[in-house]
């Protein structure tokens, strides 16, 4: 269970988060959906750990645990998982390579013994094959030159691996074509189960087609205005932000 | 920001508190007076038993060097040498010329042992043929017996110069000459011990072979000298490593390196350069002024230099390849790492003289901490080098705030139909990169010796195996999976 009480957190002294309560259970999908600039992608990176976002208030606490005290490598131990609206490229650094010394260090974290080259290839591929991914994706650079269908599949493998309890998925949509939005989607449907919670950010509707959020929360002005049931992601597609949160 | 901050903690307890090599050997030891004249010179030669014409060589060098100035072109500063506070000569007493391991110095052995070279374990198990510098000295090499039944000569060069003299009389100074420049002239008037490798007509060498440097006394210069003769058709791999103890002083090492390349011959020397950089404050440190040089006079021979140089509170270095014969290739690949205020000038230079000849220059350098690091390099072709190509490219990473990265890169085309190509880039570790790793569960040294690995990638895995897993602890970070 994730629970966020009273979060408040600036930027470069400018105030973004003024206040956000949401608590998402385990197991449960939740959407944040609001326009530019009203905060959502602050909330991810004020989530996992980002540098350069002062906390002023509130909580942040993931199955009772005090998460905003954490370095962002003991959150993803922890079991928390970023897919960013931008993924990084890594030159030189193969892909192969970082997933499994990502999978080996949350796993070393957690106290479980580490896998090798083999065993995590056969892993990989075995995700691989479920997101329709071909195996050169392994043998890449992270990220480099990849297209940005590409990168936000990349993403999803990496959650995939990591197997976290609870994911966040910072405008993973934008950008892609409706046959990767599709794949993406199967990929957080594919993890959806009793013990995995996900926080799904997004600008438009149209995931929301693929991915059914049990709850839908509107973010403006960096406080969640409105929460309500899918239906509420439909009603902002129809009538806009404003209407529906005035 | 604060995770930058973090960064240049994790490079600097990487490479300062890191250096796990400073330890001090404590060995009877017997010394040249201090200082630099004739009479030291004839001192060295005496000690090593030399033939007359070798003496008159280096005191033709020392006449020279007299007459010499200390170049100062490189982008390095540091305090005007005294050279006459050092000694020229270091090493062991009692020393007799073991002929197994069994007969060295158990205390030598254990030395090497620390740092990580089981000697023993590596003539068992690992096969690499090792050369041990000690200062002024060889103390013992493996797998001479072996080698010699293809033919192949390895040995200290004093050896060399005793049961080989027509082959070091022939080669010693054929490439770098004793007036080459200021360090190779004072290298040619006092060289102590380095390595002397003959690889014969058509002979694969079955084995890497490698010299470890050791600088261990006080107050001494390390003057090594190598010479490498690969005839026709034949192939080579060489290593070497290097470390001296943490002390106060600058201790100065320079050394002479040649490469001697016949038709179809094949040379590849490596190097992993981890000398006492100094202190945080850059008290301390080797200074590194060293020449090294191929000479590719036959006809599709091929060279290939690998560098990763971490260590040294300066580094004067340009391993270079003369491109004499039709077809020959020279490779240069480098990582260049200064951290706090180490300082290091390096690059190479590419000669073509032959036709069809062909370089390629891959250059990493790393500046962290108050680090200045440049790449300096030449490529000259000749009006003859008809279809010559050279690539170059020259890469730059910084970290933190106050390092520095400099590129001067010198082209001399004089032929019209050769290529030439040069691209360089300069970045920085991106804080989005770090917090991207950290967020997949890396930690943060984890992160920055992922990224610096990635990097550095082009030039490490041209290293052999087993020196490609020294230089990644040396650069802090894990080995790339058996995957991908």
């Amino acid at each position: 269970m994730l629970r966020i009480e009273g979060l408040t957190a600036e930027i470069d002294g400018k105030q973004i988060l003024k206040g956000i309560n949401l608590e998402v259970p385990t197991g449960e999908i939740h959407a944040i959906m609001g326009p530019n600039g009203s905060g959502k992608s602050t909330l991810s990176y004020v989530l996992s750990g980002r540098e350069g976002y002062e906390i002023t208030g509130g909580t942040a606490t993931f199955n009772g645990v005090d998460i905003l005290a954490m370095e962002p490598e003991e959150r993803a131990a922890s079991g928390l998982f970023l897919a960013f609206q931008y993924p990084v490229e890594l030159p030189g650094v193969g892909n192969a390579n970082f997933l499994r010394t990502a999978l080996n260090s949350i796993r070393k974290a957690k106290g479980e013994p580490e896998v090798d080259a083999m065993a995590f290839l056969k892993l990989a591929r075995t995700k691989l094959k479920a997101l329709q991914m071909s195996d050169d994706v392994l043998k890449r650079n992270v990220n480099v030159g990849f297209s940005g269908g590409e990168k936000k599949r990349n993403e999803m493998l990496q959650m995939a691996l990591l197997e976290p309890s609870l994911a966040i998925l910072d405008e993973t949509d934008s950008g892609l074509d409706i046959d990767a939005l599709k794949i993406v989607s199967e990929g957080v449907n594919a993890m959806r189960g009793p013990n995995f919670s996900a926080l799904v950010i997004t600008h438009y509707q149209r995931l929301l087609d693929y991915i059914t959020p049990d709850r839908v929360h509107v973010l403006m002005g960096g406080r969640i205005v409105k929460s309500g049931g899918p239906e509420l992601a439909l009603e902002l597609e129809a009538e806009g932000y404003a209407k529906v949160a005035a | 920001m604060p995770a930058v901050a973090e960064t240049l903690d994790t490079v600097q307890a990487a490479s300062d508190g890191g250096y796990k090599w400073g330890f001090e050997t404590d060995i009877a030891m017997e010394y040249a007076p201090k200082g630099l004249n004739e009479d030291i010179v004839r001192f060295i030669s005496a000690k090593k038993n030399e033939p007359a014409w070798l003496l008159e060589w280096r005191l033709k060098a020392y006449r020279h060097w007299l007459k010499m100035e200390e170049p100062d072109w490189a982008a390095v500063n540091y305090p005007k040498i005294d050279y006459q506070d050092a000694h020229y000569y270091a090493a062991p007493t009692n020393k007799v010329a073991p002929k197994s391991l069994d007969e060295v110095d158990p205390e030598l052995l254990r030395t090497y042992e620390k740092l990580g070279i089981p000697l023993r374990e590596q003539e068992r198990l690992q096969g690499i043929a090792v050369d041990m510098v000690f200062d002024s000295v060889s103390v013992a090499t493996t797998f001479k017996d072996r080698l010699a039944k293809d033919g192949i000569i390895f040995c200290s060069i004093s050896e060399a110069v005793h049961e080989h003299p027509e082959l070091v009389r022939q080669y010693l100074g054929s490439v770098v000459p004793p007036a080459d420049n200021y360090f190779a002239c004072l290298n040619s008037a006092v060289f102590t011990d380095g390595s002397f490798v003959f690889i014969p007509k058509g002979v694969r060498c079955p084995m890497e072979l490698s010299t470890y440097f050791r600088i261990n006394a006080k107050s001494t210069g390390q003057f090594e000298r190598t010479l490498i003769i690969a005839e026709a058709g034949s192939h080579v791999s060489y290593l070497e490593g290097c470390t001296a103890p943490m002390r106060d002083e600058n201790q100065m090492h320079a050394a002479v390196v040649e490469l001697v390349l016949m038709d179809d011959a094949t040379i590849k020397y490596s190097t992993v350069q981890n000398w006492y950089p100094g202190d945080a404050e850059g008290k301390g440190g080797i200074y590194n002024f060293v020449t090294k040089r191929a000479a590719c006079r036959g006809a599709r021979s091929k060279v290939s230099w690998t560098q990763v140089e971490t260590g040294s509170a300066i580094t004067w270095k340009y391993p270079s390849c003369m491109l004499l014969g039709d077809d020959s290739v020279g490779e240069f690949y480098s990582v260049a790492i200064t951290n706090n205020r180490q300082q290091a000038d390096t690059g190479t230079k590419m000669w073509h003289v032959g036709k069809n000849t062909k370089s390629t220059i891959v250059s990493k350098g790393i500046s962290a901490g108050q680090g200045q690091n440049t790449y300096r390099g030449l490529v000259k072709i000749s009006p003859k080098a008809t279809g010559a190509r050279n690539f170059t490219q020259c890469d730059s990473l910084l970290i933190g705030d106050r390092c520095g990265a400099h590129t001067v890169p010198y082209i001399e085309n004089r032929c019209a139909t050769a290529k030439v190509e040069h691209e360089a880039t300069t970045s920085r570790i991106a804080e989005d990169q770090l917090f991207y790793c950290r967020s997949r569960g890396l930690t943060q040294e984890e992160a920055v010796g992922l990224i610096v690995n990635g990097f550095c990638r082009e030039v490490l895995k041209e290293l052999p195996m087993e020196f490609a897993v020294e230089a990644q602890k040396l650069l802090a970070i894990s080995l790339e999976g058996s995957v991908g």
